[in-house]
């Protein structure tokens, strides 16, 4: 009797071995580690997920079953911090992981959910799962369903068709909700069925300075510019500053102050004095003056209320 | 008497597996799925009431096969079809049209003979059913 069990347990494991092999987890948490920065809470999310669908799958091969998994989120985080990003590859993730079917990603807001008047909701709702069935329904800024100082507003009833799909067809969709992080709080406060029919509570961190200086690169890498030497210390030192000032937006203000560099760059070049030739060398580099001529470098020289906020 | 109508009349009726499977057919060629109903089962009769808006943009069945479960529970005792609509242009129309739910009960069609001028007789068909006012004819 023993022997047969101990001939039972080295079977599974061989399995999970191979499985583990054929299974395109690591693959996918290396592509993810080179496109993403930092977010360590949310691959570490992945990587049980995945775990889980693959010890799932081997259960149901020797016969033991608890289900499918819920597997309904919430992101919440500061602006800019890839909540968004983030819920866009979900689908494509989950996909590859086995659990939705199609793998399609169906972005709604408030708008698209809740109606006008009386018996507009319903049929808009439904329609709009109906879509995201097979795939990942994302809600972004999921706060903005409930007006609880409207008692007659009809995102009540959104949420409430919204409940019995994510409970009966679990393994029809999923359902992500994004949104600040105090926000979101209030809203499950007020919907505490919400709260428990979502399984995985995922809380986006700001980015540290060394972070959002590897996203800068990774984003002008992606735009074909480098940063020389000296552009690269200034971007530090504009990171840096930034960071105190107020309506900090992590990944979303380095983007634009990228955007604002790219600006000064092309003027730089269309307005040099010698004429000299361009090389492809110049047309690529964002040099440390590009950014210092940010407002954020003359902080103490203007008061922050002058001007546009960011420039 | 056993209703037949569109395609796949002469089997029997699909299970839902098999519906789904179909859905899945319709969806993977970038047709639109909408279901009918109705309670007057003449051949003739081609303008079934709609049960909802078509449903376009979809990628899974399951969404199908929900509107499918509610549209039984609101009307378990009436034929419902699902129609498959191809857009492509200079297409169109519909693709793939089957019954998905018939009452327990069909009772059939009486041959009428009507007698015309001369020895001509004209033929028609009436569904028993009829005789009762809409909403009342099965079950």
């Amino acid at each position: 009797m023993t022997g047969t069990s101990a001939q039972e347990n080295s079977a599974v494991a061989t399995d999970l071995a191979a499985e583990l092999a054929a299974s395109p987890v690591e693959e996918l948490l290396a592509t993810l580690d080179a496109e993403l920065i930092g977010l360590v809470p949310v691959k570490t999310r992945i990587r049980e997920i995945a775990s889980l669908l693959l010890v799932e799958r081997l259960r149901g091969s020797v016969g033991l079953s608890a289900g499918p998994p819920s597997l309904h989120m919430s992101f919440t985080g500061n602006p800019g911090t890839g909540k968004t990003t983030i819920a866009l590859r979900m689908a494509e993730i989950l996909h590859r992981l086995g659990y939705v079917r199609k793998g399609h990603l169906v972005a709604v807001t408030r708008d698209d959910l809740v109606g006008q008047f009386i018996g507009h909701t319903a049929p808009k709702t439904k329609e709009v799962l109906k879509r995201a069935m097979g795939g990942v329904l994302f809600i972004d800024e999921a706060y903005f369903l409930y007006r609880p100082e409207n008692e007659r507003d009809y995102g009540q009833e959104a949420i409430e068709i919204l409940l019995t799909v994510m409970e009966e067809q679990r393994d029809d969709l999923v359902v992500i909700l994004a949104g600040y992080g105090d926000r979101m709080a209030r809203f499950f406060q007020m919907n505490p069925g919400m709260r428990s029919r979502i399984a995985h509570h995922i809380d986006f961190p700001d980015y540290a300075v060394d972070e959002l200086l590897a996203i800068a690169r990774l984003m002008l890498a992606r735009m074909q510019y480098r940063l020389s030497t000296d552009g690269e210390a200034t971007l530090a030192a504009y990171i840096e500053r930034r960071r105190a000032q107020p309506d900090f937006a992590n990944a979303r203000s380095i983007r634009n102050a990228l955007d604002r560099a790219r600006l000064r760059h092309a003027n730089r070049l269309v307005t040099r004095p010698d004429g000299a030739p361009l090389t492809r060398e110049d047309l690529m580099t964002i040099e440390g003056d590009d950014l210092r001529a940010s407002r954020v470098f003359a902080d103490h020289a203007a008061s922050p209320a002058a001007g546009e906020r960011d420039s | 008497m056993r209703l037949t109508q569109g395609t796949f009349s002469f089997l029997p009726d699909l299970t839902d597996g098999q519906v789904n499977a179909q859905v899945e057919y319709c969806l993977a060629q970038g047709w639109a799925v909408s279901l009918e109903h109705t309670d007057d089962p003449h051949p003739r009769n081609t303008y079934w009431e709609m049960y909802g808006a078509p449903m376009f943009d979809l990628h899974d069945a399951a969404g199908v096969m929900t509107e499918l479960r509610e549209a039984r529970a609101t009307f378990p005792a009436r034929y419902i079809r699902l129609n498959a609509f191809d857009a492509t242009r200079g297409v169109e129309t519909i693709r793939l049209s089957f019954i998905v739910n018939r009452p327990s009960r069909e009772p059939g069609f009486r041959l009428e003979r009507q007698e015309a001028a001369g020895r001509a007789i004209r033929y028609t068909i009436r569904s028993y059913a009829t005789d009762r006012p809409e909403g009342e004819r099965y079950g």
